[in-house]
């Protein structure tokens, strides 16, 4: 790091100079900044470190999760730590997994005017336009898919004109498609209830009161069955 | 971006061989590269693992663990003094009354909070950053649970404790391993979206140490996926869960009988403290990552620093095996931008083999961690690994023979995570292996428990990464998700019934006091405050030499 070359990036509108090849997150660590907010996982997983920036020579407003994002020479940025959009509260268990839940709790998801604004921004690359029409036509499936990856970092709905919050809408199409909608196994329900009548107790006991070498050679011992049944 | 031209050469070995290697994966990579004996993991633990070398571990001089040998850096952070002075600071009346106080917004503390809620407590929930930035929201591999037929607990149990050098707690194994069906369905049924087989059977893969397909998984955002339902889980509940975010907890608080009694919490906005006064506490701060110990880089989320290890042990509760770190055998060591990132024992679930640098599989790819990892830090020890410009080594993790093995697509699938980090920095793992070495993971040790999760100190309580004795020295993949799973949601139960039958006392933080006596009688000299709640990465000294060097006209001040 230390030998790195020096190059300059603009936070809040002020010049810092940071090793080029950082991040948004390690450049601001380098130039001096304690960071209390706007950083959780550093890897990519959590949306904490939505950022904002332009690059020279480019009007467009980019953004970019900053753990992420290498800066670039003459980048103006700002982290975005938090988007208002408050969460609609809901009993999952008797919900129905029917657009009219978008109508109950998040009717502005309806005033979309496919501007694509949202899937632009998005840090994930993720189609979120193409998420939030099949949330509006009810396709939970589809919505599910399209939107998995979404860390919910909030840059699609702070930039939507019509001020739709994308990513809790989509959560919300997630729960109810994994609750409802998805194809569900029939040996789990089996497998719980052998647990509940105590199929593995007597095979607990007895092998809880062997001694350490025989648990050894047990384990060693082993098979490996490694097949799909 | 992508790979230096000089690694080029050793690139073109890997292709070379892999055809081969894709002919004994077919045919059961085992035939051909034998998992290891006892004595052969023995041996290579002994000499290649960080915790085996000498400097590892020290004795700890105060505390209820006094006189054991801990990891040294473990000792270090716990031989330190209070943020809170105790003679000035005023505890009563505090700000806030709760029956259950949860301390750490990841996945056992969502978990608890659902469940305290469930059997009737009031709950307040405070966390460090906002709720969810937590270890739980990344996890890629997966959760194991015995959910197929040719599996059963008593197997998942066996699998676990040989994984965890058969010093594992048997009756929290046994926990573990029973209630692991049961929490696959609450998960589904709360919306997770697992990975599943056309007729809705759940997908499994194997992992490090498993005999059985037993890895649930969601794409390889798992954590992502059960971390975002609970979170919005809790936050349907706003009547009885108050969430306090960017509000860590610094000290527990005690009443006059010794009983756990809340604590005191730090707004990391204003730097206010208050006082939650509880009948019952539970500790799901989760791990220490973020401790870098030896130097390793880590996977952890940012505020990973044993806080709730500090805190419980400061007022009286015993730790378990804090001697034992568990480093992941595969760390990114390039790209420099995600050095020490996690990549998921999952890639190795499907087929991924470590090679070295002239192509060859040197280990069976799917031993238990810590035996991978030492059996990584031994080939590149040995002259066997590539050097990063950057002056890391590492080996290669060969992906692209997912893809042959399994099917095109197969990586583009079911690992969009990690696809999408390494296009980040020019590199395609469907095409290319990527390089790694062990990096810092998980905290083996922790709190002690018992069945429902109580500590030694009455009414506190502790589930999650910040506990011990699930995984005896080594856990296993996939049993730490599940753990903070089935034990968060215990200690959610337990608080619940605790608080009703628990009236509090006067409160007092006495044994900060004590504490502090007690470091003074050692003789212990130091600087470090703790809990720590985020790692230092400024250099300011570097700073204002380059400050000076580069742009005068900036103030120099910081
Ligand atoms: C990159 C990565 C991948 C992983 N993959 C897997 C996997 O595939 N399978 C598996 O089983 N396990 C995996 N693990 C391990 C597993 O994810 C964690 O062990 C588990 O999620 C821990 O859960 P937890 O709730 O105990 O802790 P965490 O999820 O870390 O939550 C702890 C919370 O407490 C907060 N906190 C910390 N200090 C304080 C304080 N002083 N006051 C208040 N709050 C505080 C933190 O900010 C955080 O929100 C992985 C871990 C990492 C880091
Ligand atoms: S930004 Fe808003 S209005 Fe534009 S496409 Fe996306 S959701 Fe629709
Ligand atoms: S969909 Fe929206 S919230 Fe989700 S990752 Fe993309 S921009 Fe962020
Ligand atoms: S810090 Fe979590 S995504 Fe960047």
């Amino acid at each position: 790091m230390e030998e790195r070359k020096l190059i300059p990036i603009y936070v809040l509108g002020k010049k810092y100079m940071v090793p080029e090849g950082s991040t948004i997150i390690t450049a601001l660590e380098y130039a001096g900044f304690k960071l209390k907010k706007g950083v959780g996982c550093r890897e990519g997983f959590c949306g904490a470190c939505a950022s904002l920036y332009r690059l020279p020579g480019d009007y467009r407003l980019h953004g970019g999760l900053g753990c992420q994002t290498v800066v670039v020479e003459n980048m103006h940025i700002v982290q975005i730590p938090y988007t208002p959009a408050p969460k609609a509260v809901y009993d999952i268990e008797e919900l129905e997994p029917d657009v009219s839940v978008f109508n109950r709790y998040y009717p502005e998801l309806f005033r979309c005017v496919s501007c694509n604004t949202c899937t632009k921004i998005c840090p994930q690359e993720l189609n979120v336009m193409d998420y939030v029409n099949a949330m509006m036509r009810g396709d939970f499936e589809t919505a599910a898919e399209l939107s998995f990856d979404c860390l919910m970092c909030g840059l699609c709905s702070a930039r939507c004109p019509a001020e739709i919050s994308q990513f809790l809408c989509a959560i919300l199409a997630r729960r109810l498609y994994g609750k409802y909608l998805s194809k569900k196994g029939e040996f789990i329900l089996q497998r719980i209830k052998e647990i509940e009548e105590g199929k593995y107790e007597e095979e607990f006991r007895r092998l809880m009161s062997l001694p350490l070498e025989e648990l050894k050679k047990i384990y060693y011992e082993r098979d490996l069955n490694l097949e799909i049944t | 971006m992508g790979y230096p031209e000089y690694m080029r050469e050793s690139l073109k070995m890997v292709e070379r061989t892999r055809p081969q290697r894709l002919e004994m994966a077919k045919k059961g990579l085992r035939n051909f590269v034998k998992p290891m004996s006892e004595e052969e993991r023995e041996e290579v633990l002994r000499k290649y693992h960080p915790d085996y070398q000498p400097d590892a571990r020290r004795e700890v001089r105060v505390g209820p663990n006094k006189g054991e040998l801990l990891t040294a850096k473990v000792a270090e952070v716990l031989e330190s003094h209070s943020r809170i002075d105790p003679d000035n600071f005023v505890i009563e009346p505090p700000d806030y009354e709760t029956d259950v106080l949860i301390i750490g917004g990841g996945g056992a503390g969502c978990m608890a909070a659902i469940w305290a809620r469930k059997e009737g407590a009031k709950v307040i929930l405070c966390t460090k950053l906002r709720l969810g930035d937590a270890n739980s929201m990344m996890s890629q591999g997966g959760m194991q649970a015995a959910v197929n037929p040719h599996d059963s607990p008593v197997i998942h149990y066996i699998d676990a404790l040989g994984g965890g050098h058969f010093d594992n707690k048997p009756e929290l194994l046994k926990v573990l391993t029973t209630e692991g069906p049961k929490i696959a369905k609450f998960l589904e049924d709360l919306g997770v979206m697992w990975d599943k087989l056309p007729d809705g059977h759940y997908q499994t893969k194997p992992g490090g140490g498993t005999s059985r397909r037993r890895m649930l998984s969601c794409k390889d955002y798992t954590g992502a996926e059960i971390m975002r339902v609970l979170r919005d889980e809790v936050r349907n509940h706003p009547e009885d869960i108050l969430v306090l975010e960017y509000n860590p907890a610094v000290e527990l608080v005690l009443d006059e009988e010794g009983k756990c009694a809340g604590a005191i919490l730090m707004n990391m906005e204003t730097g206010e403290y208050t006082v939650v006064k509880a009948k019952a506490t539970i500790i799901a701060t989760g791990g220490f990552g973020r401790l870098h110990i030896k130097g390793f880089p880590t996977t952890n989320h940012y505020g990973a620093t044993m806080d709730g290890v500090v805190m419980a042990y400061r007022a009286g509760a015993k730790l378990l095996y804090m001697d034992s770190v568990q480093y992941h055998p595969t760390g990114a060591v390039y790209p420099p931008q995600i050095l020490g990132f996690l990549i998921t024992e999952k890639i190795r679930g499907f087929g991924g083999q470590p090679v070295n640098k002239y192509g060859e599989l040197f280990v069976y790819p799917l031993e238990p961690r810590d035996v991978e990892a030492s059996a990584i830090i031994r080939e590149c020890a040995e002259g066997r690994g590539i050097k990063t410009p950057d002056g890391h080594v590492g080996v290669w993790l060969d992906s692209p023979i997912i893809d042959l093995l399994n099917g095109p697509g197969t990586i583009e699938k079911n690992f969009p995570a990690m696809v999408r980090q390494y296009r980040r920095f020019g590199i395609d793992i469907t095409k290319e292996p990527m390089l790694i070495y062990p990096t810092l993971h998980y905290q083996n040790g922790g709190i002690e428990i018992n069945e429902w999760c109580e500590t030694t100190i009455p009414n506190l309580l502790a589930a999650g990464e910040v506990t011990g004795g699930v995984h005896g020295r080594n856990r296993l993949m996939g049993n730490s998700v599940l753990d903070y799973n089935v034990f968060g949601r215990r200690a959610g139960i337990k608080a619940a019934e605790l608080a009703k039958k628990t009236t509090v006392g006067k409160l007092t933080i006495e044994h900060i006091k004590k504490y502090e006596e007690e470091l003074r009688e050692a003789g212990i000299e130091t600087k470090l405050v703790t809990p720590i709640l985020l790692p230092e990465y400024r250099n300011l000294e570097l700073l204002k030499k380059h400050r000076k060097e580069f742009d005068p006209f900036l103030p120099a001040g910081i």
